[in-house]
């Protein structure tokens, strides 16, 4: 495995592979009554969040904890960074603290590209802009792997705002290397117009693509982008690109429904939909903390002795 | 004075006595005091750049005056022309008349400073245009480059306005609303790079119109940095039709591409690549090169733009546009046109001297290598292979795209009115 992990694209099959079957094992550490272990004792992992993401961060700390990680969080707020500081200051801080691992989580796309040129320790990149969330796309090959087996020639569907959603970039990426088969599903507003150089299949049809699909993800659609143009309406948007219950009703008997969350009830996906029993919405959460630690261990564990 | 053995335009061997700031006699074996041995190099007349941001007043930790006309005379440029964006704006004849003056001080090149078309660069009202062109820095390229006229009306009005002093408009040709927050060329790699589009087509439709406006009043239109292959092609239509439009290209849209934002020696994401308009694909570079060696683009401008290193080491989106270019355009232009054969040096001298003093109505630049004309030489050795060392420029800033790379030929020396700026390379 490569030292850090910023996009999807770095892992290999092999390496993803190895990331999902030690969580597999780690997971099993999560149903003790002691969920610690002694792996990362000593080593620092920073939680650098320029964004407001509890729940990432959450789960990132409660990952480095489980693994016995010291863990600083470094919240842009209130901190220098609110004062004009730099991100190289920043990162040169945190070199200072001696920190073995960074997790980043930075509004702009690129931010951990370029502070891994800055830190010695490994950059975890906990979503970056419009680009990548290298993390979710490994937790939810992870939940499907636990639903469904092998994800070799599954059939995954992602739907929403394409453009905008480093899930979907990372997921792309992610289960075209596990071997699953990717269709986006986005009105043509939201998805780039380089999309055909990806390696999926595009469609603008939900109706039609959800009789086929092993998976569907449901991405989260933020009302602004009707503002700019984007869609319509939100009831245009709920019509023609919402999970409903008729639309679930589509889709095979054993296909799961996904969201990353948070979600837009009643928008991208109906509230009966995400809380039936084929939504993994809330194992995707449990699944995060397994992954993370998976992820940490294995970036920083192979230097302990 | 004589500068020995130097071929002109690449030409036969010949020796050239300068009295009195012009070229007095050329042949071989003058005889008289030799003052510089050109050892075979190649003499230009003095480079002309249309588009150079000096950013004085305003930014003078980026750049200067002074500064900046040392980084031209190096790169060897006898004439800049200082673009409007400075703060405050150079929207008025005490303004475009304070950098005029500070050029004539430093005399490393002259000055022409480049007048704003609205007042503030704000597109709204149109800046004193008039009283610019009177003032002593005698204005005849107008332009709020960093922005686009894009008001139909505003752009209309300018044309027409400064054909009375027979002024040209300059056009940054980007239609604000199709690039808002845009951060790199709309297409494959954007989209993987989750960065922001800034498609082709913001910039096509605002010359496409700029074109038809420029034909309808009548009047010049100039356009900065064509950057895509489709603004070639409404160019030439336009040329056409016989319409008085002309066009420049930078030496890094002659060169570079996109993909360097998503992989370069210098790492993913890095700024150094980041500028206005942005970098194209390797078609629009094609497309770019045929244009300038069929003459549908007319001149090689730097776009020179000076940015100090806490506005380049930054994200990407947080990052400044811009690249510094006088001391490397001469050696890009090289690589991408006369190693490639699409240019020989007459053309060089053409699209880097005489046409931009044509453009910019500069009466003494420009002026071929004939007995009688202005003395302002620059000598050029295409053999030598220079290894790019920010550290050794002239410019007060380093941000180059071409770090590390080599590239062909040296500027040796340059002379502005029978003057050396430069000798040997170095500052005189």
């Amino acid at each position: 495995m490569k030292r850090h992990l910023i996009s999807a694209g770095d892992l290999t099959k092999d390496d993803a592979l190895l990331i999902l079957d030690t969580a597999e094992e780690l997971a099993r550490v999560s149903e003790r009554s002691i969920k610690k272990l002694p792996t990362l004792r000593g080593r620092t992992v920073v939680n650098l969040f320029f964004e407001d993401s509890t729940r990432t961060r959450i789960s990132f700390e409660a990952a480095a904890k489980r693994l016995s990680a010291d863990v600083i969080n470094f919240s842009a707020k209130g901190s220098s960074v609110s004062k004009g500081e730099s991100l190289k200051d920043t990162a040169l801080t945190l070199e200072a603290m001696g920190a073995d691992a960074v997790v980043i989580r930075h509004s702009a796309s690129g931010a951990p590209h370029r502070l891994a040129t800055w830190v010695r320790g490994s950059v975890v990149n906990a979503g970056d802009g419009t680009h990548e969330h290298p993390t979710q796309a490994l937790l939810d090959a992870f939940s499907m792997r636990r639903r469904l087996g092998s994800l070799e020639g599954r059939k995954v569907t992602i739907v929403g705002d394409v453009l905008h959603s480093r899930v979907a970039r990372s997921n792309v990426l992610l289960l075209n290397t596990l071997g699953a088969e990717v269709t986006l599903v986005a009105p043509p507003t939201l998805l780039p117009v380089s999309v055909g150089t990806w390696p999926c299949e595009v469609s603008y049809d939900l109706d039609a693509v959800l009789p086929k699909s092993d998976a569907v993800m449901m991405l989260r659609v933020q009302k602004e982008r009707m503002n700019a143009a984007y869609f319509p309406s939100e009831r245009e948007y709920s019509r023609r690109y919402g999970l409903d219950r008729e639309r679930f009703a589509k889709m095979p008997d054993e296909a799961i429904v996904m969201h990353p969350g948070p979600m837009n009830r009643g928008m991208e996906i109906a509230a009966e939909v995400a809380d039936s029993a084929r939504s993994t919405i809330v194992e995707q959460v449990a699944n995060g903390v397994t992954i993370r630690m998976a992820v940490l261990y294995l970036l920083l564990g192979g230097e302990t002795a | 004075m004589i500068i020995r053995n130097v071929r002109i335009l690449g030409g036969e061997p010949a020796d050239i006595r300068i009295e009195d700031g012009a070229i007095a006699e050329i042949g071989p074996n003058l005889p008289g005091e030799s003052v510089v041995d050109g050892a075979g190099a190649i003499a230009l007349p003095g480079l002309v750049d249309l588009h150079t941001h000096l950013r004085e007043p305003g930014r003078e930790d980026a750049e200067t005056v002074q500064t900046g006309t040392q980084s031209a005379a190096r790169g060897g440029y006898t004439a800049v022309h200082a673009m409007a964006n400075t703060s405050p704006v150079a929207d008025t004849a005490g303004v475009v008349e304070q950098v005029w003056r500070l050029g004539r001080e430093f005399a490393h090149c002259d000055v022409h400073p480049v007048g704003a078309v609205t007042v503030g660069l704000e597109g709204k009202q149109l800046a004193e245009l008039g009283a610019m062109a009177d003032s002593a820095a005698r204005v005849r390229v107008f332009s709020d480059d960093g922005k686009c006229v894009d008001d139909a009306v505003l752009m209309r009005r300018a044309l027409e306005y400064v054909k009375a002093f027979d002024g040209v408009v300059a056009q940054h040709a980007q239609e604000p609303r199709l690039t808002a927050g845009a951060q790199m060329n709309e297409g494959v790699v954007s989209g993987r790079l989750g960065l922001t589009g800034w498609p082709a087509v913001a910039e096509e439709a605002i010359i496409a119109r700029d074109c038809l406006l420029a034909a309808h009043v009548g009047s010049r239109l100039h356009v900065c940095h064509v950057s895509t292959a489709g603004s070639v092609e409404i160019i030439r239509w336009a040329k056409s039709k016989g319409w008085n439009v002309t066009a420049e290209v930078t030496p890094h849209h002659l060169l570079l591409t996109d993909d360097l934002v998503e992989e370069s020696p210098v790492g993913a994401y890095n700024p150094i690549y980041k500028v206005n308009p942005p970098l194209r694909t390797r078609a629009d570079v094609e497309a770019l090169r045929a244009a300038l060696a069929d003459g549908t683009i007319d001149i090689v401008a730097t776009d020179h733009a000076p940015h100090p290193v806490e506005d380049k080491e930054t994200e990407w989106s947080a990052a400044a546009m811009g690249m510094v270019g006088l001391e490397t355009a001469l050696s890009v232009v090289q690589e991408a046109m006369v190693e490639t054969g699409l240019l020989d040096w007459a053309g060089v001298a053409q699209r880097m001297s005489v046409v931009p003093a044509r453009i910019g109505r500069l009466g003494g630049q420009g002026q071929p290598l004939d007995v009688g004309a202005p003395a302002n030489i620059t000598l050029y050795d295409p053999s030598a292979r220079t290894k790019v060392d920010p550290s050794a420029f002239a410019s007060k800033s380093r941000n180059t795209p071409y770090e590390g790379m080599t590239l062909p030929g040296r500027v040796v020396a340059t002379f502005l009115r029978g003057r050396p700026t430069v000798l040997e390379g170095k500052l005189v």
